[in-house]
């Protein structure tokens, strides 16, 4: 390990610890919002582990999600709750592999459209098998489990997206997905299983979201598929990142933060327009900044290093 | 005694619609051997390159290396297998250093170097063609003939059984075309075995052990250069009926 990995280790296993003490404060308010970061955290960076390098922009994240929150509702009643997490991770990772076999073999526009379609499909069978053969429309997700155990889980998750996408990035599969992203034909042609290195970080994807919506499942109480399955989770994860920045691991960050806070803004403020103000929100992004903030930062730390060498 | 053939064409055939881009052609290429694929625009050349290196597949015949079938294989696996080319439009991946882009050729094909060694290999390889200096340099720096001599060293450092080149040549100046011919030479002196498509005759004739001229998709004529040049079918494929 080269120095500056060890002061970027300490320095990010320093600030994991400082974050692990917000629920200690007994602001509930300031924890709900913690909750809202670190889970948009997990989803945004797992997401643009897959998207960052290969350009597809993938909706299924709610699909993911919506099974990850399924599996604990269906099963809290018989197993622990940890084999659940670790259930709807599996899950989510199935359900990835099967969707990317099917799919990553489209080109760009066809790949988001059925992603799109993957969180209603599945949403639709979960009603239907719900209406005709468990009677009711949701399922009561009842534990003991308090907000401040939630916010830690999903930190421990965020850790764990930052390690794998570090590793991913010093590996062989980080370099090939690389030139994957610069070009595909050189790519197949330097020996590269291109459709294999895309399966093997869209599964990682779908394993980080079901695990998140596994976590999530206590907090709702109630769980029913339009709330599990909503596609607008997916937009929003996919506005953060590329708010953020999707070029490197701590990019969707810098869009989480401020799209998050925003969110509780306007959630707050205009409740019957959230809809409009996301398609609003994404509109400006991939118009204003469609590098993302990191982008931006790079440019202008690159300007300013430039006008310094020149003084 | 001949060289034993590294790369075999048997009767291959590959077909666009009703269109034959390659047609019934078989060839062989020996061990150390550079062998020149020549002949007018639009005769096929570079659909046979595409056909080897599994860019294309074929519609009819077997492509062997060795004693491999690699005609029904897809490119990752014909790459591994020992096959490396460039494109007649250069194609660098222009977010990655230069050293990166010659790695990319160490790491995943024929050679599996990962890390350091995989670098020291790759620095060898941009020596070898020249262009050490430019290691951690951005792509978008380069001139023509250096972007060129970047995706040779790439496809170098797999250490190919066979190495196509596809026009390696063409848009060079007087000068670059110069330093370009005497760095294929010196491929060819180390014992690479080498398949060219190349327009420039006097590469072909400095180069070329042996040519095979294409023409419609069809092999015309086989040879020395000199030898296969000079034939009636051939002048007649370049210049035309009268001047046969």
């Amino acid at each position: 390990m080269t120095r500056r990995e060890t002061v970027w280790l300490v320095a990010v296993v320093a600030a994991f610890a400082l974050l692990a003490c917000l629920p200690l404060l007994r602001h509930g308010y300031l924890l709900s919002i913690g909750v809202s970061v670190a889970m948009y955290t997990v989803l945004a960076t797992s997401w643009a582990l897959f998207s960052g390098p290969t350009h597809y922009i993938s909706l299924a994240t709610a699909a993911f999600y919506g099974i990850g929150a399924y599996v604990v509702a269906g099963g809290i009643g018989t197993l622990p709750y940890p084999v659940l997490v670790a259930l709807a991770g599996v899950a989510g990772g199935v359900a990835a592999a099967l969707t990317g076999i099917a799919t990553l073999r489209l080109s760009g526009v066809y790949f988001v459209i059925f992603t799109l379609g993957l969180a209603e499909l599945i949403r639709q069978i979960v009603t239907w098998v719900q209406n005709n053969f468990t009677g009711s429309r949701g399922l009561y997700v009842l534990t003991e489990i308090t907000e401040r155990t939630i916010y830690w889980e999903l930190l421990a998750l965020a850790a764990a997206v930052y390690l794998i996408g570090w590793w991913v990035a010093r590996s062989r599969l980080g370099f090939a997905l690389r030139i994957i992203g610069n070009d595909e034909v050189v790519a197949a042609h330097v020996g590269i299983n291109s459709a294999a290195c895309k399966l093997a970080l869209f599964v990682i994807s779908g394993i980080f979201a079901a695990m998140v919506g596994a976590v999530m499942a206590p907090r709702y109480t109630y769980i029913e598929p339009s709330i599990a399955f909503t596609a607008e989770l997916s937009f929003q994860v996919v506005i953060m990142a590329l708010l953020g920045g999707v070029h490197r691991l701590w990019g969707p960050l810098l869009g989480v933060i401020p799209f998050t806070i925003l969110w509780e803004v306007i959630a707050a403020r205009f409740p019957t327009q959230t809809v409009l103000l996301l398609g609003v929100a994404f509109l400006l992004i991939v118009y204003l900044i469609p590098n993302g903030v990191v982008g931006r930062l790079e440019s202008a730390i690159k300007a300013a290093s430039r006008r310094a060498s020149h003084a | 005694m001949p060289e034993a053939s590294v790369l075999e064409l048997h009767a291959v055939s590959k077909r666009f619609g009703g269109l034959v881009a390659v047609d019934d052609l078989s060839f062989e290429v020996r061990e150390n051997e550079v062998l020149g694929l020549i002949g007018p625009n639009g005769s096929g050349k570079t659909t046979v390159i595409n056909l080897i290196s599994g860019a294309l597949r074929p519609s009819r015949g077997e492509i062997y290396l060795r004693d491999q079938m690699i005609s029904d294989q897809p490119a990752r696996a014909i790459a591994r297998a020992g096959v490396a080319r460039t494109f007649q439009l250069v194609r660098l991946l222009p977010s990655l250093t230069v050293a990166e882009n010659v790695i990319a050729g160490a790491v995943f094909g024929h050679k599996r170097l990962w890390g350091g060694s995989a670098r020291k290999y790759a620095l060898r390889q941009l020596e070898r063609v020249g262009m050490r200096h430019a290691v951690d340099a951005p792509t978008t720096s380069l001139t023509y003939i250096d972007e060129k001599r970047i995706e040779l060293a790439r496809a170098l450092a797999s250490d190919p059984a066979v190495l196509l080149l596809d026009e390696w040549l063409a848009g060079l100046n007087p000068t670059e075309l110069q330093i370009g011919i005497e760095l294929i030479r010196s491929l060819k002196a180390e014992g690479r075995t080498i398949v060219l498509v190349e327009h420039v005759m006097n590469a072909i004739r400095s180069v070329c052990d042996r040519c095979v001229v294409m023409n419609s998709g069809a092999k015309i004529a086989q040879g020395t250069p000199e030898a296969a040049l000079a034939e009636k079918e051939v002048i007649r494929a370049y210049l035309g009926e009268d001047n046969a």
